[in-house]
C-alpha cells in the first residue's frame, strides 16, 4: 500500500499546513522533506485537503512546496530488551548515541534505532510449538539486567494464535525471528523481539485492575508515615519554583522501592537531567547490588527542546512504563513537570487557533490529565503476576497559586497530593511538603491510628503557633506551649530530612517505624516542665541530640548510644500519656 | 539575483505581509523605504503570502516600497574582532567602528545535547557574601536578579562583571536605559575589563523588533567563543523588556494571549535563551546573569514566574541588599561541599535563625514582651545584616565563613544553633566575651 504524499502551503511557528493527496489519519505520523533532511511530524486537525502538522523539530527554512511523506502509522514507540539504561528524547531518539554521531548539538532530522540493533540477547524459549497464545503472553525470555525480560506475542495482535514456531535457546539480535504464530483465519506472523505500540493508547493487556493498598516507599518520611503513596496509585507535587520539586523526584526516583523508574523530564532544566544522567551509572542500589542506572529509563524533553516532542514525552515514558508492568514488575513513573506538558497543549492549541479555555489552556485539558495518570494502575495479568504503574507528577502552577487550571485538573485525579510551600522551603525546612495542606488517600507504614495522633499535634500546634502571634508567648498557657513545642519538634526531627546527609537521605521502614515509636512516647505524654524557658531549652536539646541521631548510620553503636541518650532526656521529664492518648492506646491493645 | 517585490499588501504593526514565491521560513528580507532601508523576518507563510517583521517597525514603510529576500537567516559576524567592541541589536557598530562582515553565523542555533552536558563544578567567587556563602554561583549558571525600578541591580551586574573570574564578558541590553549603557561602558572601561567585553546593546528608544534580537545575537557570539575553550559570562539585563517586546508583537499578530497578555509561549521563548548556559566538555562554558525586574514587585507576575521555573534559582535585589529568603542557587549543592566543610551547615544555620529572628521582629512591632530568646534572635539579626546581607562587604568565602561563626558565638550557646555538635566543636571561636564580630 502506498501512502499519502502532500505539500507544504502554510508555516507558523512548527505548525505546518499540508495539502494532501490520499488517505490520512489523525495523529499520522509524516515527514516533511527538507533537502536531505525528513523533519518528523504529526498531524493534529484535517480539514477537507488541508491538513495540519505539528513539526517535532524547527521550522526554520522551510518553504512553500516543500513535500511530505506520511506513513501510515501512528506516532509509536519500539518495545523490546535494552530499554534499561537508556536516554531517549521525547520522540524515543537515543541521546547519547545521537551525540556520536551529532556533536555536542541536536541536529534535526537525525533518528536513530531506539534499541541497539547489533546487540544479541539470550533467548529462552517459553511457549511449546502447538500452544494456543493471546497478545501478552509470554513467547520466551532474555535476561536483562537483573530482571527476566519477557518476550511477548504483541499487544496490538487481537485473537488467539497458535505457536507454529519457536526458536530454540540462542543469542539473537532483537530483530532477528523468534516466533511464528498462526491466527484463527491461518495467517502466520512473523515474530522478532521487538515491537510498536502507538504512545497515545494505553497498554490493556490484562485480567483485572487492582486497588492500590501496597505501599511504595520514598524513604522520605513525611511521605511514608504521613502522605503516602502506594503501588499502582498517582500523586502529584505542585509547588512554585525554587520549592524542591525537582530535588524531591531526583531522591524518589533513587531510592523508592520499586523494580524499574522512568524519569520523565519534560520540558525542565537540561541540568537536571545531566545530574542523574551523570550520577546514576555510579550509584549502586543495596537492593540489587547493580547500578540505579539498570532500572532506569530517563525520556528527556527539556525545556528548549522542540515543544511538540514536549507533548509526545510524557505517553512515551508511560507507555515504556506499561511494556515493564506486563512483565509482573513495579514500574515508577515520574514525570517533571506535568505543567510544561500542559503548556505544550496550549501553545499548539494557540496556533491552532481553538477557542481558549481557562488562562488559554485548550477546554479539553482535564480530560486529557485524566486520562494519562489513568494510565497508572495495578494489574493482575493473565498469567496470575502482579504489576504495577505509579505515577508522580510535579505540577508548576504559575505565580505558585494552586488554583490555577493544570493543577486543579490533576487534583481530581490523583490519590495523593504532595503540596509544597514557599514558606517552608524559604525557612529551609526540606522537603518543603506542606504537612497539613497536603493528602493521601493510600494506607501508612506505621501504625495509621498513631499517625492520626502525631498529625492532630501538628494541627494543634499549628493553631498555637497562630495564636502566639496574636496574643503572644506570655498570654499564651504552658500547655499550649508545650504541644507547640512538640509540634515544632516533630517538625525538625521527623518530617524534615537532610537529602545530602548520607544516612539521613533515604530512611528505611524499619527505622522509620522504630523512629516513630520513639517519638510517639515524647509527642503523647505530658512533660514535668512548667516554665516555658526550660520547654524551650528541654527541645532544643533534644532536637540537637536527634539531629545527630538521624545521621547516625542504622543500629551502629554511635546510633545506640544516642539512642540511650534521648531515651534517657525524654524518660526523665516524661509524665503520663495524655487523656486521647491514653484511650488511643487501650483502642489499639484491644 | 533574487526577485524583489514591491507590492506590499498588508501592514500591521512592525508585520508586513507580500506576495512572494520560493521564501523560506526564517529567512531574512531587506525592506527599502523612504526612511531608509531595514531588515526583516519571515515569520509566517500561507500559500503566497509571506508575513515579515520589521526590524525597525512598521512606520513609515509604504505599500509600495521594495522588498528583497536575501535566502539567508538573521546572521552575525563572529571574530576575535568582536572583542572591545559595541553594536546595537541588529549587529550594526554603535562605537563608530567598522562594521564586521567576515565569517558570519546564524543565530538561534539548535539546543546542546542534554547527552554532551557535564555536571557543573566550578564555583565563580565575586566576593559578595549573600552569594559566596549562601547561593554560590558556579560556572554554566543561569542565574536572574530579580528587582524593581530603581534598584542598584546594574550596579551589582557591573561589579559580578568585574570580580569574576571569567575569560570575556558579553552584555546583551535589552531596552536599556541610554544612562545605564553608558554606566556599564565606564565602569568596564575604568575597571580595564573592556578589551575582554562585547557589548550588543538595545536601548530603549531603538525598534522593539530588534531588541529580540539581543539575546539571540549575544548567545550565538558566547557559544562560538565558549566552544573555542573561553569561559564566557553572558549579562542579560532586563530580561522582562524582552518579554515585553514578545508580547506587544505577539497583539499585534493576534494571537491569543495566555496570561496577562504575554503569549502562550513565553516559557519556551525564555527558556530556548536561558538553557543555552553550558558547560561544554574539553571545551568553555557559558554562564548567564540575568536581570528580571519584577512590575509592582510582583513575583507571581508572568515574567519573573516564568523566568523562575527556567533559570537555576534567583537572587532577589530589595532594598539594595540580596534578600536571604527566596534567593537561591540551585547549583550551589554541587560546589559548596568542596569549599570548607562546616559551609553548608554554615549557610543552613544562619538562614534558619535569620528566618526566626524575622518572626521575633514582628512579634516585637507588634508590641509583645521580648523573651531572652527574642533579644538573642534581635542582636544576632542585627549583626547578620550588618555583616553579611550589606553589599558593600567584600570579603572571600573563608572569611565569610569565620565571620558567621563569629557573629553566632556572639549570640548564641552552640545549642541554640541547631549545629551538629562535631562542626560547633572544631569552628566555634574560642573567645566569645560578647565583643562584636570585626566592629
Amino acid at each position: 500500500m502506498t501512502h499519502a504524499t502532500g505539500k507544504v502551503v502554510g508555516v507558523n511557528g512548527n505548525l505546518v499546513a499540508v495539502e494532501v493527496e490520499g488517505q490520512v489519519a489523525l495523529n499520522e505520523v509524516g515527514y516533511v522533506v527538507l533537502g536531505d533532511q525528513r523533519l518528523k511530524s504529526e498531524i493534529i486537525r484535517i480539514r477537507g485537503k488541508r491538513t495540519e502538522m505539528q513539526v517535532f523539530e524547527m521550522t526554520r527554512g522551510i518553504g512553500i512546496g516543500d513535500p511530505v511523506e506520511f506513513t501510515g502509522e501512528l506516532l509509536a514507540v519500539e518495545l523490546g530488551p535494552g530499554l534499561l539504561g537508556k536516554v531517549y528524547d521525547g520522540l524515543q531518539n537515543p541521546l547519547p548515541e545521537l551525540a556520536e554521531q551529532a556533536g555536542f548539538f541536536l541536529e534535526r532530522g537525525v533518528y536513530l534505532d531506539a534499541l541497539e540493533r547489533g546487540r544479541k540477547w539470550k533467548f529462552t524459549p517459553r511457549a511449546s510449538v502447538g500452544a494456543t497464545v493471546t497478545r501478552g503472553d509470554t513467547l520466551g525470555t532474555v535476561p536483562e539486567g537483573i530482571f527476566e525480560h519477557r518476550i511477548m506475542v504483541p499487544f496490538n495482535l487481537q485473537g488467539s494464535f497458535t505457536v507454529e514456531e519457536v526458536a530454540g535457546e540462542g543469542e539473537y539480535a532483537v530483530t532477528d525471528t523468534v516466533a511464528k504464530i498462526k491466527d484463527e483465519r491461518g495467517t502466520v506472523h512473523t515474530l522478532s523481539m521487538v515491537f510498536e505500540w502507538p504512545v497515545k493508547r494505553a497498554i490493556d493487556a490484562y485480567v483485572e485492575r487492582l486497588k492500590p493498598a501496597d505501599p511504595m516507599v520514598t524513604k522520605v518520611r513525611i511521605i511514608d508515615t504521613f502522605i503516602p503513596v502506594s503501588l499502582g496509585g498517582t500523586y502529584c507535587i505542585p509547588g512554585p519554583f525554587g520549592a524542591g520539586k525537582t530535588v524531591l523526584q531526583q531522591i524518589t526516583s533513587r531510592n523508592a522501592e520499586v523494580d524499574i523508574v522512568i524519569v520523565a523530564a519534560c520540558g525542565e532544566r537540561a541540568g537536571e537531567v545531566v545530574e542523574t544522567l551523570k550520577e546514576f551509572p555510579e550509584l549502586i542500589d543495596p537492593k540489587t547490588g547493580r547500578t540505579l542506572m539498570e532500572r532506569t529509563v530517563i525520556i528527556c524533553n527539556t525545556s528548549s527542546m522542540p515543544v511538540a516532542s514536549r507533548e509526545a514525552s510524557v505517553y512515551t515514558a508511560v507507555t515504556i512504563a506499561e511494556y515493564y508492568r506486563q512483565m509482573g514488575l513495579n514500574v515508577l513513573l515520574l514525570a517533571d513537570s506535568t505543567s510544561r506538558w500542559a503548556q505544550a497543549m496550549r501553545e499548539m492549541s494557540g496556533r491552532l487557533e481553538e477557542i481558549p479555555g481557562e488562562e488559554a489552556f485548550p477546554a479539553y485539558l482535564e480530560s486529557v490529565i485524566a486520562g494519562f495518570y489513568e494510565r497508572a494502575g495495578k494489574v493482575r495479568l493473565k498469567d496470575g503476576t502482579i504489576g504495577s504503574v505509579t505515577i508522580g507528577g510535579t505540577v508548576s502552577p504559575a505565580g505558585g497559586n494552586f488554583e490555577e487550571p493544570v493543577t486543579q485538573a490533576t487534583l481530581k485525579v490523583v490519590g495523593a497530593f504532595h503540596g509544597l510551600s514557599r514558606e517552608r522551603s524559604d525557612a529551609r525546612k526540606y522537603p518543603s511538603i506542606h504537612p497539613l495542606e497536603s493528602w493521601s488517600k493510600y494506607p501508612t507504614i506505621v501504625d495509621p491510628r498513631r499517625a492520626g495522633y502525631a498529625r492532630e499535634l501538628l494541627f494543634r500546634g499549628n493553631e498555637v503557633g497562630q495564636m502566639m502571634k496574636v496574643v503572644g508567648e506570655e498570654g499564651t498557657s504552658t500547655d499550649d506551649f508545650v504541644d507547640y513545642m512538640k509540634s515544632e519538634f516533630l517538625d525538625a526531627v521527623y518530617l524534615q530530612q537532610n537529602a545530602f546527609d548520607p544516612v539521613d537521605a533515604a530512611v528505611s521502614t524499619e527505622r522509620q517505624v522504630h523512629i516513630f515509636d520513639l517519638l510517639f512516647d515524647l509527642l503523647a505524654s505530658s512533660l514535668k516542665i512548667t516554665s516555658k524557658d526550660e520547654v524551650r531549652s528541654y527541645f532544643n536539646a533534644l532536637r540537637q541530640r536527634f539531629l545527630d541521631y538521624n545521621s547516625a548510620a542504622w543500629d551502629s553503636d554511635e546510633f545506640r548510644k544516642l539512642e540511650q541518650e534521648i531515651r534517657g532526656m525524654i524518660d526523665e521529664k516524661r509524665g503520663d500519656y495524655e487523656q486521647a492518648a491514653k484511650d488511643l492506646m487501650a483502642e489499639i491493645t484491644a | 539575483m533574487r526577485k524583489v517585490y514591491s507590492k506590499i499588501e498588508d501592514i500591521s504593526g512592525n508585520v508586513i505581509t507580500v506576495e512572494a514565491d520560493d521564501v523560506r521560513y526564517g529567512e531574512l528580507a531587506l525592506v527599502q523605504s523612504a526612511h531608509g532601508a531595514s531588515l526583516a523576518e519571515v515569520i509566517q507563510l500561507s500559500y503566497n503570502k509571506v508575513s515579515l517583521q520589521v526590524f525597525s517597525g512598521g512606520r513609515g514603510v509604504s505599500t509600495g516600497d521594495e522588498v528583497r529576500f536575501l535566502g539567508h537567516p538573521m546572521q552575525v559576524s563572529f571574530s576575535e574582532n568582536l572583542l572591545g567592541r559595541i553594536f546595537d541589536g541588529g549587529g550594526r557598530p554603535r562605537d563608530n567602528g567598522p562594521a564586521l562582515e567576515e565569517n558570519l553565523i546564524e543565530i538561534g542555533g539548535p539546543s546542546v545535547n542534554p547527552a554532551k552536558r557535564i555536571i557543573p563544578r566550578n564555583m565563580v567567587r565575586t566576593g559578595i557574601p549573600m552569594i559566596d556563602l549562601f547561593n554560590s554561583l558556579v560556572e554554566s549558571q543561569k542565574l536572574p536578579i530579580f528587582s524593581v525600578s530603581g534598584e542598584p541591580y546594574n550596579e551589582l551586574l557591573a561589579r559580578i562583571a568585574m570580580q569574576a573570574e571569567v575569560d570575556m564578558i558579553i552584555l546583551g541590553g535589552i531596552g536599556l536605559k541610554y544612562d545605564d549603557y553608558l554606566f556599564f561602558r565606564d565602569t568596564l572601561e575604568s575597571g580595564g575589563a573592556l578589551s575582554r567585553t562585547i557589548f550588543f546593546v538595545h536601548t530603549a528608544s531603538d525598534p522593539i523588533v530588534e531588541s529580540l534580537l539581543v539575546p539571540d545575537i549575544s548567545l550565538a557570539v558566547a557559544e562560538r567563543f565558549a566552544l573555542k575553550g573561553k569561559k564566557v559570562l553572558v549579562l542579560l539585563t532586563d530580561m522582562t523588556n524582552f518579554a515585553d517586546s514578545m508580547k506587544e508583537i505577539a497583539i499585534t499578530q493576534e494571537q491569543v494571549p495566555s496570561n496577562r497578555g504575554y503569549p502562550g509561549d513565553l516559557y519556551s521563548q525564555l527558556a530556548s535563551r536561558y538553557e543555552k548556559a553550558v558547560d561544554f566538555e574539553g571545551a568553555g562554558s557559558i554562564t548567564i546573569l540575568g536581570v528580571t525586574t519584577m512590575p509592582g514587585d510582583d513575583v507571581t507576575h508572568p515574567v519573573p514566574d516564568n523566568t523562575g521555573y527556567i533559570t537555576e534559582g534567583q537572587y532577589y535585589l530589595r532594598n539594595g541588599r540580596i534578600e536571604p529568603f527566596g534567593s537561591l542557587s540551585r547549583l550551589k549543592q554541587m560546589v559548596n561541599d568542596k569549599t570548607r566543610k562546616d559551609h553548608r551547615a554554615v549557610m543552613d544555620g544562619m538562614i534558619r535563625l535569620y528566618a526566626e529572628y524575622k518572626e521575633s521582629l514582628e512579634k516585637k512591632s507588634m508590641g509583645f514582651r521580648m523573651s531572652d530568646w527574642d533579644t538573642k534572635l534581635l542582636k544576632y539579626g542585627y549583626l547578620f545584616e550588618r555583616e553579611m546581607m550589606d553589599l558593600s562587604v567584600n570579603i572571600p568565602l573563608e572569611g565569610a565563613l569565620d565571620s558567621g561563626w563569629q557573629i553566632l558565638a556572639d549570640c548564641f550557646t552552640p545549642d541554640e544553633t541547631g549545629l551538629r555538635t562535631e562542626l560547633c566543636k572544631e569552628f566555634w571561636p574560642k573567645k566569645s566575651d560578647g565583643e562584636k564580630a570585626t566592629a
